[in-house]
């Protein structure tokens, strides 16, 4: 009983949490906002990446399959600590926000790029036939009759994905960008006590705890239906 | 109805149609002129070059060689603007091709839409139109995936006819359907033929290429070997080849 | 131009300080490899183990199992790291950046492993299960020699591709002031005044993890699932 208050006092202290809870808040303001900003920038990538793809021409698709493979290889913060720690000296200086747009948009583009070319590959190469033969074009065929269809066939990897990304945010603390690690850290340091820390866990736990009660749905889903 | 056009411009005119894939040729060099309103019954074995033929005349498949000509329209010419063309030249496919994201009435909108630029309002009116045609104006609202293969079928030809296209290419329509769901979509290229469509059909439904067609053509080897009217072919071929397949083809119906 | 360029050589492909730091860079390398290994090593037989658990074990325990899988799904792996590594020494538990990194990426990996490797047991179909008991084996038996081997025929493109992602994160430790490449790295730039370390650093996770990449690509042609 001693041992478990002691724990609940370092790791749960009640005052420090009412404390620290409202700048916690502001930090998840920016995670959230973060996420506004890096999903639709690494899925509008990802589309045109595909679109690339998608097109007959080997050296695009090579070049596609290039790109992928390199920001799948490349650590996302390791690309973050270039854009930002090594790209002023060549006199370009980014502010944290842009390089975490920027590297976001690297990493997450050619996850999504993967996703959604391989979604494109399951659609039956009919789908395109019957559109073209009706005299739509090439995009149009893609828009309204293809990536309906594509992104319905790989929902769970893209809601997996998004998942990652959203998650990936914790890295931009590293470049002093004030999301919920950040700010939990700094709390952590300014009242010497781990309750932040464990507060920004149960947040994050809070906000995607539910996507991934979602996926694990959707996945097991997919396995009944084969 | 004239064999060759006569004094009628041919609606579609192919000439030495060739096509081949790595090395294999597929098409060795195809002519054949279709009539404004004549149906054109294509057989022949598998592998003969059919369904190649008629992918060829909307360009899904790109010709190595010869001419295609839609209406008055060399359709393989550089700089042909291949959408706008497209529409003249209605297709079914054997796997009917619906998209399952969409209801039949979707299915028959989107080009309209997209392709012809029309509003909401009079592109479902048009629409409904054509499912009444095709026999399913109580089905605008169904999925494909709630309708049987026939009907699936049916929207398909709604589909191609919606855009009012002045040639309707079928690729063996009813190959994928249920003996007991042939006759609907027969039955409704009948009334599009006695309505005036000009039809080319690849498929292997004997008693309709008896009483629809107007001429029968019989490919193999990526060549016509004999073409005439229905009783001909069928009664009196003159090709040993035809006269096998034709054999063959009796037997298996 | 000609200047530009060779400004930017100066920067970013500085042989001298390439041959100052590089030594470093390669320790680092090191740890990398080592961390990354001990990280697939122990997830993937944690989360093998976690599933095969749940498939024989009593529906409690595929409860608490499914909680397990959920959270570390859920949490980012740099929180994890920072909780184990900042959090524990305040309750007498210090945890070395090594030892921190190592077990909140094996967490966080078997999790994800489990879920794959469940997915794939799932997706054995039953009559296979029907036949192989019907033969006398005992569900244990089945299991291994029945059921795991078609799962693992499924699971290894997805497998890979996680394992590759979650590996990447060994860069992490270096927010715990652990010296791998990146700590390394950005501590013999910001010595030297210059990010050729940095350079270094890219070019050493490029030898490593896209081997790994274009190993998982091969993978995932030979190993597709063909229905």
């Amino acid at each position: 009983m001693e041992t478990l208050n002691t724990i609940l006092e370092v790791f749960f202290n009640a005052e420090i949490a009412v404390r620290v809870f409202p700048f916690l808040l502001r930090g998840l303001g920016m995670t959230l906002l973060l996420c506004a900003l890096v999903i639709p920038l690494g899925l509008a990538g990802g589309l045109a990446l595909a679109w690339a793809a998608s097109l007959e021409r080997r050296w695009l698709r090579v070049l596609c399959v290039v790109y992928v493979d390199f920001f799948r290889a490349f650590p996302p913060l390791v690309l973050l600590i270039f854009l930002f720690f090594g790209l002023p000296f060549a006199g370009i200086d980014l502010p944290s926000i842009a390089a975490v747009g920027i590297g976001f948009f690297l990493n997450a583009s050619s996850y999504y790029g993967e996703i959604f070319r391989a979604g494109v590959e399951s659609v039956p190469k009919g789908q395109w036939e019957a559109a073209r033969s009706t005299g739509l074009t090439r995009f149009q065929t893609m828009t309204a009759v293809i990536l309906p269809q594509a992104t319905r066939n790989v929902l769970p990897d893209l809601i997996g994905n998004t998942l990652e990304v959203a998650k990936l945010t914790s890295i931009a603390s590293v470049v002093a960008l004030g999301e919920l690690l950040h700010t939990a850290r700094l709390a952590q340091s300014l009242v010497y006590n781990p309750t932040p820390i464990v507060m920004a866990a149960m947040l994050y736990l809070a906000l995607f705890w539910p996507v991934v009660r979602l996926l694990s749905r959707l996945e097991h889903r997919n396995i009944a239906r084969r | 109805m004239p064999l060759t056009g006569g004094v009628v411009r041919p609606l579609l005119e192919l000439a030495g149609l060739r096509k081949s894939y790595g090395g294999l040729d597929v098409l060795k060099g195809v002519d054949l002129a279709v009539a404004p309103g004549e149906l054109v019954f294509v057989i022949g074995p598998s592998g003969s070059g059919k369904s190649t033929l008629l992918r060829c005349c909307n360009r899904l498949e790109e010709p190595d060689g010869g001419t295609v000509i839609v209406d008055g329209e060399n359709i393989l010419a550089s700089g042909v603007d291949l959408n706008r063309v497209r529409q003249k030249i209605g297709m079914v496919f054997q796997a009917f091709n619906l998209y399952p994201h969409m209801t039949a009435l979707g299915n028959v909108t989107l080009a309209l839409r997209k392709v012809q630029g029309m509003a909401r309002a009079p592109a479902e009116a048009k629409a409904r139109d054509a499912l009444a045609a095709v026999g399913l104006a109580d089905k605008q609202a169904a999925y494909p995936i709630q309708l049987s293969g026939g009907q699936q079928q049916r929207v398909a030809i709604a589909r191609a006819l919606a855009l009012e296209p002045k040639i309707v290419l079928f690729d063996e329509p009813t190959s994928a359907l249920d003996p007991e769901l042939v006759g609907s979509v027969l039955a409704v290229m009948r009334e599009l033929k006695a309505g005036g469509m000009t039809m080319v059909v690849v498929s292997h439904e004997l008693a309709f290429a008896r009483d629809a067609a107007d001429r029968v053509v019989f490919m193999d080897g990526g060549r016509i070997v004999e073409q005439g009217p229905p009783a001909a072919i069928f009664g009196s071929p003159r090709e040993a080849r035809t006269r096998d397949f034709v054999a063959k083809l009796a037997e298996r119906s | 131009m000609e200047d530009g360029w060779a400004r930017f050589v100066f920067a970013y492909l500085n042989p001298d300080v390439a041959a100052e730091w590089g030594p470093k860079i390669f320790e680092g390398a090191v740890i990398t490899i080592e961390l990354g290994l001990a990280t697939i090593a122990a997830g993937l037989f944690f989360g093998m183990a976690l599933a095969v658990l749940r498939a024989s074990a009593p529906r409690w325990v595929g409860r608490v199992i499914v909680a397990f899988v959920d959270v570390f799904r859920a949490w980012p792996p740099l929180v994890v790291i920072i909780v184990l590594f900042y959090a524990f020494p305040y309750v007498d538990l210090p945890m070395g950046a090594f030892t921190a990194t190592w077990l909140a990426l094996s967490l966080v990996l078997a999790a994800f492993a489990e879920e794959i490797w469940w997915a794939g047991l799932q997706s054995v179909p039953k009559g296979q299960w029907e036949a192989a008991r019907s033969t006398g084996l005992s569900h244990l038996q089945a299991l291994v020699w029945v059921a795991v081997p078609q799962a693992v025929r499924m699971t290894i493109p997805p497998l890979v591709n996680r394992t590759i992602a979650i590996v990447k994160g060994t860069a992490l430790g270096s927010v715990v002031a652990l010296p791998e490449i990146l700590g390394q790295a950005t501590s013999a730039s910001s010595l030297a005044g210059n990010p050729t370390p940095l350079t270094l650093a890219a070019l050493a996770y490029l030898a490593i993890f896209l081997p790994v990449v274009i190993l998982g690509r091969w993978i995932e042609t030979r190993f597709a699932w063909k229905r």
